[in-house]
């Protein structure tokens, strides 16, 4: 009995110590995540999860403790490719997701300041100073930084209207359709 | 007018639901059950409706205890089959409280653990047979040769009474074994087959079930027509019994022509034990079996393989619960493994070659 | 004619006595006519009129715009009343830009272009130009445009034109009927359209369930040496693309691949029909035939139908529809549910089903038994189940590694499922999300590569300032260097 529980013990001590000095050893100094994470982000720098631009965010993320539903622009699939890589649940369920929008510019309210063309990292704005500016949709992610800077409140952020040929099933079970 | 879309096609569906695949199956055994109830008398009937209330009871707690509704389970019918079965797989002059403890691992262990009817890794009637198998040896292998109801020396209604629910009964006097065993137990003394074989009933005696045994290893027409009907009626195909009961002819053929002494015959595999139950209505278990048809062919060979090892090798005379378990097992891999060619794709999963191409 | 097995299928019940006997009847001119520029797979169309404008039968209102799209034609003389959002014979239920059209009851013919006299006479292109022109596309459901459909001549070698005649969605009887009453049309419109493709052989495939069809077209196709008839078993999904190609020629369509590229190419017979009557008589796609049935139909029809016919109306000619469960646009198995029934007949529509919950059977699912059914009766040899468990947990990567972009939403595994588990509903779902989450993907590709390029540029630019200020200091400190040097002059270099 004592030789049993004294083998065992010392089998553990041995061991435990093995690890603890293999991890000591083995460790990796930066976090080689944190690019990884970097990559999956729009990268627009938009600053919409409050963090100062994507490498901070991605940063925060790699420490942990930070919810990966903060990147509006990125919508679902960038959560989705979060939460794949860092191997947790993609549990969008508390995260209200606003759908897809795009900035529109208000003919009526533009005065051609150029700021918002400054502004846009995505080259989404087109337009000449004291021209109406247009946005072209198709470049526009929705970062929402146009919207902040307009001195004339002349730029709104539209809802998507859900397409036929963007529309599909949605879950069996799941009651609300999927657009 | 403005309608709810909550649903894509198709919106036809066929006649076949759950319920009635199970009531098909038990359909399906009834036959063979009342010829075996008849065989072993009263004791038989008793522990029958022992069991079947056994398990129902547990699926009723069990579902309870989820959260579920009992009704709605109870009605799918999937629990009588493993009481059925189970039953079957006792021998028929058991003690009540052996059906319990079987039914109450069976569906609470081998089912309600693994998250109810579909979940479940192994066949539950089969778990409870195993439990009882190696925690009672003495009752679970006390068999009684046949002794149809109402002829001279069936128990009558009160013995048969005492039988099932009396406490020390003891069988000693009238047991004897199944044919399996006999052989097993002969074989160990030093007797060889081709001798121990004389003193069993002769195979069409065996055929029609007078001899002892579980109450599922007689009778084998009767469950070769259930099965049949089985198939007829789509409910399993021919895959699973053909290649386990194949399986275990050939190499009981095989190994008896290369040393008789030793091994039984391929026939008297088939024919004693619990082979043709297994192979018709166990091992086809759709939740424990595989889904594809290749997978189901695997699964029955390895069954096969599996009962000739453990009745040839090991220490228990039949092996059939055994080898279904340890099938069971491989399930998921197999399924893995055999899935049918994609159309359109190689077995391997790439775009078939045009012709032209290399 | 020999013929090749097809794996998995099921037999439903068919129910098509309910029309069979129905002979085509034509529904009388409804009150409005609504257009959505979009009744085929691809593009949608360009209007070419304005609201306002009167137009003639056959005339054009709207082009093809794009390598794959469909033109649309004023189905009847009248005037455009107005070009907006209608709720579209879509599931989604989402609107879709529409022409409305008010018609005179005059019913004049516009100018239509000449009937090809020889068709075999002018070349593939003149064919496909016609075809395209008249707005054609897969009438069989799938709305592809034809013409671009027969262009695959020019880009394979194809050796069958297979005429899909097999019809092998319960209930439907269009092209049963269309067989029997227009088999000549029919014919002549394969021959046409081989001669499109460059194709020698014409093969007309029917399932053994309309003698009455093969037996019209065999006189029909008797004439011709190059043209055949080939009596197929009655096995859902007999008219799968490919399963039909595989079923008449043996040769297993690879995935990924068209038939094309095995040398088959499948048509459907009421397509065959509007080649014939484009390219003979000049007319383009108005109309067509939709099979109105289902136990909740009082008086089951096979109807020509102009298109842009509200469904309404449709049911209204047919006795109305009471006691409906659910209500379809095509088959019952790979049929979409109807959000509404003001909704238009497109060129699409094979039928409109009102079903009674006997007929669709529905009942809630329980839990999965793990029969295997799903699996035996895959005709594309899948294993459904396992999809479905994936997909049910999210894991639509894995559901994609075993097959469910191969799946083709047939619907015999749902059909077949003791359980009544959506199968398809499933799939369909995965295959919705995958592409959407594939959409999502490029797009924020392109705004990475945007902002990349946002970013170079702002460094470009501030490069460029810094070397501006580098030089203009350079300039300056030469000038004032200068300056003093010449400061007793006169007039300094000024930079």
């Amino acid at each position: 009995m004592l030789l049993d529980v004294g083998s065992l013990a010392v089998m553990g001590v041995t061991l435990g110590a093995m690890l603890g000095t293999a991890a000591k050893l083995l460790a990796v100094p930066v976090n080689p995540i944190e690019e990884e994470l970097q990559a999956l982000l729009p990268g627009s720098q938009c600053g919409q999860c409050g963090f100062v631009g994507c490498s901070q965010y991605a940063a925060a993320l790699a420490k942990g403790g930070t919810p990966i539903t903060l990147c509006a622009p990125g919508g679902k699939g960038t959560i989705e490719a979060l939460a794949k890589r860092l191997g947790v649940s993609a549990d969008t369920d508390g995260h209200e997701e606003k759908g897809p929008e795009v900035a529109f510019i208000n003919e009526d309210l533009c005065i051609g300041c150029l700021r918002c063309i400054g502004e846009c990292g995505s080259d989404a704005i087109v337009g000449a100073p004291k021209q109406l500016h247009t946005v072209i949709s198709d470049a526009c992610h929705a970062c929402g930084k146009c919207f902040k800077i307009c001195p004339t409140e002349a730029i709104v952020m539209k809802p998507i209207a859900p397409t036929i040929a963007g529309w599909h099933w949605s879950k069996p079970g799941d009651t609300h359709a999927t657009h | 007018m403005s309608i709810v879309v909550d649903r894509s096609g198709p919106f036809t569906h066929g006649s076949n639901n759950v319920s009635r695949t199970m009531f098909t199956v038990l359909a399906a055994l009834t036959p063979a059950t009342l010829f075996n109830l008849y065989l072993f008398g009263w004791p038989a009937i008793f522990l029958f409706v022992v069991t079947m209330a056994a398990c129902l009871a547990s699926e009723f707690i069990a579902i309870r205890v989820g959260g579920g509704d009992p009704n709605r389970a109870l009605g799918d019918g999937s629990v009588l089959i493993t009481g059925w079965l189970l039953a079957l797989s006792l021998p028929p002059w058991a003690p009540w409280w052996v059906a319990v403890v079987a039914s109450v691992f069976a569906v609470f262990l081998a089912k309600h653990a693994f998250g109810g009817l579909g979940q479940n890794v192994f066949n539950p009637a089969m778990v409870g047979r195993v439990v009882v198998l190696v925690s009672f040896p003495v009752q679970m292998t006390a068999f009684v040769p046949a002794k149809p109801l109402f002829s001279a020396g069936a128990p009558g209604f009160a013995e048969s009474l005492h039988i099932t629910f009396g406490r020390g009964v003891s069988l000693d006097g009238i047991s004897a074994a199944s044919q399996l065993g006999y052989i097993k137990t002969e074989l160990s003394r030093g007797v060889p087959v081709t001798q121990s074989m004389a003193h069993l009933p002769d195979l069409s005696d065996m055929m029609l079930g007078f001899h002892p045994g579980s109450m599922g290893e007689t009778a084998l027409p009767l469950i070769l027509l259930g099965g049949l009907f089985l198939m007829a009626r789509k409910i399993i195909t021919w895959h699973v019994p053909v290649a386990m009961l194949g399986t275990l002819f050939v190499l009981g053929t095989v190994f008896n022509t290369l040393d008789p002494a030793r091994h039984a015959s391929g026939w008297f595999h088939l024919i004693s034990g619990a082979s043709f139950l297994g192979a018709f209505f166990i091992a086809t278990d759709y939740v424990t079996s595989p889904v594809s048809k290749q997978g189901q062919l695997a699964f029955g060979i390895g069954i096969g393989l599996l009962t000739w090892i453990i009745r040839t090798y090991a220490g228990y005379p039949e092996g059939v619960a055994f080898a279904v378990l340890l099938m069971n097992a491989l399930t998921p891999i197999l399924d893995q493994h055999f899935r049918p060619r994609v159309f359109g794709r190689t077995r391997k999963g790439e775009p078939l070659p045009l012709k032209g191409d290399k | 004619m020999k013929l090749f097995p097809i794996m998995g299928g099921i037999h439903p019940e068919y129910r098509k006595e309910l029309t069979s006997e129905k002979a085509i009847v034509a529904l009388p001119l409804p009150e409005a006519l609504y257009l959505p520029l979009q009744q085929h797979m691809g593009a949608p169309a360009g209007t070419t009129v304005e609201p306002g404008d009167l137009v003639k039968k056959g005339q054009l209102l709207a082009r093809a715009s794009g390598a794959i799209s469909a033109a649309v034609h004023a189905p009847t003389s009248g005037r455009i009343e107005a070009i907006t959002e209608i709720t579209a014979p879509h599931p989604s239920g989402l609107p879709t830009l529409t022409i409305i059209l008010v018609p005179d009851g005059k019913d004049e013919w516009a100018e239509l272009p000449d009937a090809i006299a020889d068709p075999f006479a002018v070349t593939p292109q003149v064919i496909r130009d016609r075809v395209a022109q008249s707005g054609i596309v897969g009438m069989g459901g799938a709305t592809f445009p034809s013409a671009v459909k027969l262009g695959l001549g020019t880009s394979h070698k194809l050796e069958i034109l297979l005429l899909n005649g097999a019809e092998c969605e319960p209930y439907l009887t269009c092209d049963d009927r269309i067989m029997r009453e227009h088999a000549d049309a029919v014919v002549d419109g394969a021959r046409i359209m081989a001669h499109a493709l460059g194709a020698p052989k014409v093969i007309i495939a029917v399932e053994t369930n309309k003698p009455q069809a093969i037996e019209a077209l065999g006189k029909a196709a008797a004439a011709f040496d190059n043209v055949s008839v080939a009596p197929v078993p009655v096995q859902y999904p007999m008219g799968a693309e490919r399963h039909l190609t595989q079923a008449i020629t043996g040769r297993e369509t690879p995935a990924r691949k068209l038939t094309a590229d095995v040398g088959v190419v499948v048509h459907n017979v009421a397509t065959a029909r509007a080649v014939h009557d484009a390219v003979r008589q000049g007319r383009p796609l108005l109309s067509r035939v939709v099979t109105v049935s289902g136990g909740a139909v009082a008086e089951p029809k096979n109807v020509e139908v102009l298109l842009g016919t509200k469904v309404t109306e449709l049911l209204k000619f047919c006795g109305g529809a009471q006691g409906a469960k659910r209500f379809v646009s095509g088959g019952p198995m790979m049929g979409q549910p109807l959000p509404s029934l003001d909704v238009p007949v497109v060129k699409g529509t094979s039928g409109i089903l009102g079903l009674t919950l006997a007929e669709t059977k529905e009942a809630e699912p329980s839990p999965c038994i793990r029969c295997g059914s799903c699996v035996t009766y895959c005709p594309c040899g899948l294993v459904p189940v396992e999809m479905a468990s994936f997909i049910r947990h999210e894991k639509l990567e894995e559901a994609a590694k075993i097959g469910v972009q191969d799946c083709v939403s047939c619907g015999s595994c749902s059909y077949i499922c003791p359980s009544h588990i959506p199968l398809v509903h499933y799939f369909n779902y995965a295959k919705g999300r995958i592409a959407a989450l594939d959409r999502e993907r490029r797009k924020m590709e392109q705004t990475k590569a945007l902002v990349e390029a946002h970013n170079a540029r702002l460094e470009r630019q501030a490069q460029a300032k810094r070397e501006a200020a580098a030089k203009a200091k350079a300039a300056k400190e030469a000038a004032e260097a200068a300056a003093q040097a010449q400061s007793s002059t006169q007039g300094g270099a000024s930079a």
